[in-house]
C-alpha cells in the first residue's frame, strides 16, 4: 500500500541519521511517537514534534522510558503504527514493556541509538554495547526482531523495514543505530514513495463472533483487530489461550509460546537481511555491523588493494541470526574478523555456529571512539 | 430488581471467559466491576466504544470478565497503555481500574503526569490499603501501625491520600465512594466518565483476607459495615472540624473543575501545524 505521508520524494537532502530514521518511519505509515529526552537520540522526538502534528499523527513526550513503550503499545493495539526512540539507559527501562509487545504480538519500532555504558556511561559517544540487550534483555523467551543502521540513508531504508517487518509479524522490532551514524550529516537521495513497499498488519474480514483473537493460523501470525473495531477482545501479558484470556494449562501454554517463535522461524528469509561485499573469492572475511560496517567496507577494498582477498558480511539484522550466511562465509574463508564497538557480542554468536577449521579473531574498541577502516585494514594484515 | 442484574450480566459478562472469577469470596472487587457496568449501561455506550484497562494485582483481573475492549497491562503502567489507546481513538472511552499499590506506588509517577496532562482517561482506583494478590504487603495506602506480611512489627510509614495526590497533579474530576455505597458509586463513575479530562474515583475496598485479618477483622461483612459508619458525604464534611474527620472516609465528589484536556490542546497544535 503506498504511504500517504509527506514525502521528500527523490530529493536531495542533507540529513543525520536520526533525521533519516523519523523520514523513514513517517513514509511506512508511522503515526504516533511517544519518547522521553535522551542523548543521542533525541533529536528523533525533535523532529517528531514538529512532523507529527502536520500530518495529524500523535507526538507525546512521556514522563520517562517506561512510560513511552507503554503508551505505543496502547496506541498500536488503538490501530495505529507507533515508535519510540532512546538510547542505553533508557532502553533498559523499555525491556518491561518491550517483553509486553512481545507476549501481546503488538506490533512496534524501538530505536536504540547505542551509546557507551555501563550505566550513564558515554552519553555522546558511539557504542554497540546493547547487541544482547536488544536480543535478551527483557525476561522470558521471547521472540523478537533486531536490526542495525550503518548510514543514514540506511537508516531511512532500515526504519521503513522494520515497521514492515513488526505489521507483518506482530512483534517489536529494535533497531539499533549508534552515536556515530545517529549524528553523522550527510547528503542522501531519498526513494520516491511509490517506489517503497509499505506493509500493514493483516485484520480480521471474518465477522466479530467468528474471531478468534489469538487464533493459530499457517504463518503463525493471527489477525489483528483494532480497538473500537467491533472485535472485542481481551489483551493481556498473561500466558494465553487462543481467545486471549489467561490460561496455566500445559497445552496451551506451551502451543502458545511455541507459535511465537515458530512465527520467526517461518519468516526467517524475510527478515534476514545482509549485504555481502566481495565475498566471493575471499579468503578473509570481515563481519560487521552498524557505523563499523561502513569502515569495514573501506578497509576491504585497502586489503584488496594490498593483494588480500578480503571480502566483508555486513550484517543488517542481528536477530534472528541469519546463522546460513554466517556459515557460508566461515565455510569459505581461512580467516574472519568481527571488529564491535564492545568487548564481543556479536563474535560469540559467530564463533558459536563456526563448524570449520576457521579461525573467528574478535577485535573491540569501548573508548567512545569509531573503529576506522585503518583499524580493520591493519587487522587483516595479520591474516 | 433481580430481572436487571440478570440483564446486565447477560450482555456485559464475557460467556465465554471461565467463570468464577479470581477474587476471593466476600471481595469488593465484584461490586465496583458491577457499579461500572450500571454507570456504563445507564450512559448507552456501546459495548465496542469502551475500553477498559488494567494494571497488575486482583484489580488487574477485572477487565477479563467484562465484554469491552479490554487490555490487562503490565504494574502501575495502565494509564500509559490508556494514554496510547486514547490518542489514537478520542471517541473511545477509557476506563483504568487500578489498585492502590499499581496506581500510587510503582505506577505514582504514571499516574501523577496523567493527572497532570488531564488526558481525558476515568481512572478508577481500588483502595484496600494492601497488596493483596502478592499476599498482604503494605502499600502506600496502609495505615500507620497496622499490620502486614512486610510489616509484622506494625507499619511505620506515613500514608499517601490519593485523592490530595490526583488533585494537586492536576486531575479535572474528583471522587471517592466505597464498596459499601454501591448506588453512590454508579453515580460517581458516570460523572467521572461523562467529565472531559482525567477523572479519578477513589474505591475504598475491603481485602478482609489480607488486611482485615491481620489487623482488626477478618469478616467482609464487618469490614463493608465499617465503611457505612465511617463514611461522611462531602457536604456534611465540609461542616466538621479536622480532628472530627480523622478516621473518617469522605464520600462524593471531592473535586469537579473545568480545564483544557489535552486532546483539545494537541488538536490546537496540528491545526497550528497544519497553516
Amino acid at each position: 500500500m503506498p504511504s500517504s505521508a509527506p514525502n521528500n520524494n527523490g530529493r536531495k537532502l542533507l540529513l543525520q541519521g536520526n533525521e533519516a530514521i523519523v523520514e523513514g518511519a513517517l513514509v511506512a505509515g508511522c503515526k504516533f511517537f511517544a519518547g522521553y529526552p535522551i542523548t543521542p537520540a533525541s533529536e528523533i522526538s525533535e523532529v517528531f514534534s514538529r512532523r507529527m502534528p502536520e500530518i495529524g499523527g500523535t507526538f507525546i513526550q512521556m514522563e520517562d522510558e517506561i512510560a513511552s513503550m507503554g503508551a505505543i503499545i496502547g496506541a498500536s493495539l488503538a490501530g495505529a503504527k507507533s515508535m519510540t526512540a532512546t538510547s542505553g539507559p533508557g532502553f533498559s527501562l523499555m525491556q518491561e514493556n518491550i517483553g509486553y509487545a512481545s507476549i501481546a504480538e503488538t506490533p512496534c519500532v524501538v530505536v536504540n541509538v547505542m551509546r557507551g555504558g555501563p550505566s550513564t556511561g558515554l552519553p555522546t559517544s558511539p557504542a554497540q554495547g546493547d547487541v544482547m540487550q536488544a536480543r535478551w534483555g527483557t525476561h522470558g523467551d521471547h521472540p523478537i526482531i533486531v536490526l542495525t543502521t550503518s548510514t543514514v540513508r540506511d537508516s531511512f531504508d532500515i526504519t521503513v523495514k522494520a515497521f514492515n517487518l513488526a505489521e507483518e509479524f506482530r512483534v517489536p522490532v529494535i533497531i539499533l543505530s549508534d552515536e556515530g551514524v545517529a549524528h553523522t550529516r550527510e547528503v542522501v537521495t531519498l526513494p520516491a514513495s511509490r517506489d517503497i513497499e509499505v506493509v500493514d498488519r493483516t485484520v480480521p474480514g471474518m465477522p466479530p463472533e467468528m474471531y478468534v483473537p489469538f487464533q493459530d493460523n499457517g504463518r503463525g501470525v493471527p489477525d489483528m483487530s483494532t480497538f473500537g473495531d467491533g472485535y472485542r477482545y481481551h489483551v493481556t501479558g498473561l500466558t494465553h489461550d487462543v481467545r486471549g484470556f489467561p490460561t496455566m494449562k500445559s497445552e496451551e501454554v506451551n502451543d502458545f509460546i511455541n507459535r511465537l517463535f515458530r512465527k520467526i522461524t517461518h519468516g526467517f528469509h524475510k527478515i534476514q537481511m545482509v549485504d555481502t561485499f566481495m565475498t566471493e573469492d575471499a579468503q578473509v572475511a570481515v563481519i560487521a555491523y552498524g557505523s563499523v560496517a561502513r569502515a569495514a567496507r573501506r578497509a576491504v577494498l585497502d586489503a584488496r588493494s594490498h593483494g588480500i582477498k578480503a571480502g566483508l558480511l555486513h550484517l543488517i539484522t542481528l536477530f534472528p541470526f541469519p546463522r546460513t550466511v554466517v556459515e557460508r562465509v566461515l565455510k569459505k574463508c581461512r580467516w574472519v574478523l568481527v571488529p564491535e564497538m564492545n568487548m564481543g557480542q556479536m563474535v560469540r554468536e559467530v564463533k558459536r555456529v563456526n563448524k570449520y577449521p576457521t579461525h573467528v579473531e574478535k577485535y573491540s574498541r569501548v573508548d567512545g571512539h569509531i573503529i576506522t577502516p585503518d583499524e580493520i585494514y591493519y587487522q587483516l594484515m595479520k591474516a | 430488581m433481580s430481572q436487571e442484574v440478570t440483564r446486565l450480566v447477560h450482555k456485559y459478562l464475557r460467556h465465554d471467559k471461565k467463570f468464577p472469577h479470581v477474587w476471593c469470596p466476600g471481595c469488593g472487587n465484584g461490586i465496583i466491576l458491577g457499579a461500572l457496568i450500571r454507570a456504563v449501561d445507564r450512559l448507552g455506550f456501546t459495548k465496542d466504544e469502551v475500553v477498559l484497562v488494567s494494571g497488575i494485582g486482583c484489580s488487574g483481573r477485572m477487565p477479563v470478565y467484562a465484554d469491552f475492549n479490554t487490555l490487562h497491562t503490565t504494574h502501575g503502567r495502565a494509564l500509559t497503555f490508556a494514554t496510547g489507546v486514547k490518542l489514537v481513538k478520542p471517541d473511545l472511552k477509557v476506563i483504568v481500574i487500578m489498585g492502590d499499590g499499581d496506581a500510587t506506588a510503582i505506577g505514582g509517577n504514571h499516574f501523577i503526569h496523567t493527572a497532570r496532562r488531564n488526558i481525558d482517561l476515568t481512572s478508577i482506583i481500588i483502595n484496600n490499603y494492601i497488596y493483596g494478590m502478592t499476599g498482604g504487603q503494605f502499600s502506600p495506602t496502609t495505615p500507620y501501625g497496622s499490620m502486614a506480611s512486610t510489616s509484622p512489627y506494625g507499619h511505620i510509614e506515613p500514608t499517601f491520600s490519593i485523592a490530595q495526590l490526583a488533585e494537586t497533579a492536576g486531575a479535572s474530576f474528583l471522587a471517592r465512594g466505597t464498596v459499601y455505597h454501591a448506588r453512590l458509586l454508579d453515580k460517581l463513575i458516570e460523572s467521572a466518565i461523562l467529565n472531559c479530562g482525567f477523572s479519578v474515583v477513589e474505591v475504598i475496598s475491603n481485602c478482609h483476607v489480607h488486611f482485615g485479618r491481620r489487623n482488626e477483622t477478618s469478616n467482609p461483612v464487618t469490614m463493608i459495615k465499617s465503611m457505612k459508619e465511617n463514611a461522611v458525604t462531602v457536604e456534611k464534611a465540609k461542616k466538621m472540624t479536622p480532628e472530627s474527620l480523622k478516621d473518617k472516609i469522605v464520600v462524593g465528589v471531592l473535586n469537579d473543575i473545568q480545564k483544557p484536556a489535552y486532546i483539545n490542546e494537541y488538536q490546537k497544535i496540528c491545526e497550528k501545524a497544519k497553516n
